[in-house]
């Protein structure tokens, strides 16, 4: 555990001694402003008129601006998750400094454990810029909170998810280039695997739909925490990392 | 550990036996067999691609060997990696450091990596920042220091936990004549307390650090001798080629050899050829002795012709080629 919590101190350090960090947060945080000013001035607007022609539509500022923006950022994970997972272990191959890890007494799956805590944490810091937002919306209106949290847990499940994927992909190579890329698009794909079942309820779709990410992240947005999405995520998050102790292992057989 | 085993084990630090490792397509290390007693600085030599760097990988428990067994300090590095880990220190090829780091927290980091207790941490990284000089630029980006100064952080960084073996690959590589001298002096300065296995190219590298030479050329074990020997064997002593040619043309070899192993200073004579009532023998002198004019005037002096005489090369650097060269030749023939 100490040297999980070493590695992942020393990921985080190393993240905002770069400007990647940064760069991440600032790009994210526009985005999701971008995102949030638009909902937002249409929600207004929208309310207003509907006053004006005397209608008593609810409104619903969860369901109308957050649930939307929400979904908006966990598509835009997609583009994170490979930029913050590519380095993790592709780096340290490329400059040899898995040498030194590999050679002292520490564990595979705890460097891998470590390594991927760190990237998920500064997921959560990037998505943390998101909360900003959020939070003027607690301050002038009157949101439910419980949907809120937990959507953003969903969010960090599904990063964490993707990330615990692109750590396994910079295991398998020593350019951090090809793992951001191969990782950018095994997150596409599985982001795409939820139109394939669109309009198609056979085994066949049914199967592919549990697979895809981003239907399990549905439920998480609508404030709906199901057991069996969590489940998804978790045992993904079990699988990739294992698989990726497996490949650190042929890293130690093969270089 | 038990006491009897520790005891037994006081002496042998490394020991390696029958140590393989194959690619998919190449052999890098074949067969080789060593030990490594306690304290002792060996030299590990060999041309570039020899296998020393994956032999080296081996024993720091970085990579698994496909064959054979290898223990340090008792401890087998397939069964027992952690505790072989905690009594290896390792300097890679490439020092292992992250260049956003600085220096006095890349220690820091490195001394938790290896186990060190919080308590005695800052106390380590002190003592050793100071034993390799690099206590000076403690504060600084490790990505912003010069070559030497990142080998000498990596140098601490191998002993910052005090271990028993201090593997280094290529410590002096492409550093200036000045940091070579004080990488050499800093080495020297830490056996005893510490086995040290460190590999390189260059040749007068073993002679100023080293008490032992393994010699490995592709992958294989050509040669093993404490330095000494090995300077004696091939530099104090003078080897002598000659050719000698009988009058009658029929010259007997026992007689010419007898004749020859009775000059003043002679060790050895062997004979390497008789061709066309022609002999070639090769002639090693004792240690010191210079036995050429001897030479001549013995065969002169019983009537037959001298139509050679010359001494073979004898620099380490000879007779390193002539180990990784031609013993490999000799190995391809008998295949």
């Amino acid at each position: 555990m100490r040297n999980i919590l070493l590695i992942c101190k020393k990921e985080l350090k190393s993240y905002f001694a770069s400007p990647i960090a940064y760069l991440l947060m600032a790009f994210f945080g526009l985005i999701f402003g971008f995102g949030f000013f638009t909902a937002t001035r249409d929600f207004v607007r929208f309310s207003f008129q509907s006053q004006m022609m005397g209608q008593q539509q609810p409104m619903n500022v969860n369901d109308q601006i957050i649930r939307p923006l929400l979904g908006f950022a966990s598509t835009i994970a997609l583009f994170l998750v490979p930029m913050i997972s590519m380095r993790l272990i592709a780096e340290e191959k490329r400059t040899g400094t898995i040498e030194l890890l590999l050679t002292s007494p520490i564990k595979d799956i705890e460097i891998i454990l470590g390594k991927w805590l760190g990237a998920v944490l500064l997921f959560t810091c990037v998505l943390g810029m998101s909360m900003l937002n959020v939070a003027m919306l607690f301050a002038w209106g009157k949101p439910d909170l419980k949907p809120v949290l937990v959507a953003y847990l969903g969010l960090i499940l599904q990063g964490a998810c993707l990330l615990a994927i692109g750590t396994f992909i910079s295991t398998t190579t020593r350019n951090q280039i090809v793992a951001g890329g191969v990782t950018f698009f095994v997150c596409l794909l599985l982001w795409l695997l939820s139109w394939f079942t669109a309009f198609d309820s056979g085994p066949a779709s049914q199967v592919v739909n549990y697979i895809s990410i981003v239907t399990h992240f549905e439920n998480f947005s609508k404030g709906v925490l199901n057991l069996k999405d969590v489940v998804f995520y978790l045992s993904m998050i079990f699988f990739s990392l294992f698989i990726t102790s497996r490949a650190m292992e042929s890293v130690r057989w093969r270089s | 550990m038990e006491p009897n085993l520790s005891s037994r084990l006081t002496k042998i630090m490394i020991k390696v036996e029958g140590l393989s490792k194959r690619y998919a397509r190449n052999v890098a290390v074949d067969d080789i067999s060593f030990e490594v007693n306690k304290g002792q600085i060996v030299g590990f030599l060999g041309p570039n691609g020899a296998g020393k760097t994956t032999t080296m990988r081996i024993l720091t428990c970085f990579m698994p060997p496909s064959a054979g067994k290898a223990t340090v300090a008792g401890f087998d590095v397939m069964e027992q990696p952690f505790e072989v880990k905690k009594r290896i220190g390792y300097l890679p090829e490439v020092p292992p450091l992250y260049p956003e780091m600085e220096v006095g927290e890349y220690l820091h980091f490195v001394g938790k990596l290896k186990g060190i207790p919080k308590g005695d941490l800052a106390k380590r990284v002190k003592e050793v920042s100071e034993k390799v000089n690099v206590a000076e630029v403690s504060n600084k980006l490790i990505g912003k220091l010069s070559k030497g100064f990142r080998q000498r952080v990596g140098l601490a960084q191998a002993i910052i936990h005090n271990p028993d073996v201090l593997i280094l690959d290529e410590p002096t590589a492409g550093l200036d004549p000045k940091q070579i001298l004080e990488t050499r002096q800093l080495i020297r300065s830490l056996a005893g307390d510490h086995t040290i296995i460190l590999s390189t190219h260059i040749l007068s590298e073993v002679e100023h650090s080293c008490e032992r030479v393994i010699i490995i050329s592709q992958g294989k074990l050509v040669a093993q001798d404490s330095v000494a020997n090995l300077t004696n064997r091939l530099r104090g002593a003078e080897s002598v080629s000659l050719e000698v040619e009988a009058a009658d043309g029929r010259p007997n070899p026992t007689e010419v050899q007898g004749r020859l192993e009775q000059v003043a200073g002679v060790s050895r004579v062997m004979m390497k050829d008789s061709k066309d009532g022609r002999l070639t023998f090769e002639v090693e002198s004792l240690q010191g002795r210079h036995i050429r004019a001897e030479l001549a005037r013995s065969v002169v002096n019983s009537g037959w012709n001298l139509s050679e005489l010359r001494a073979v090369g004898l620099s380490l650097e000879d007779i390193f080629l002539q180990l990784t060269t031609a013993e490999t030749k000799e190995v391809g023939g008998q295949k």
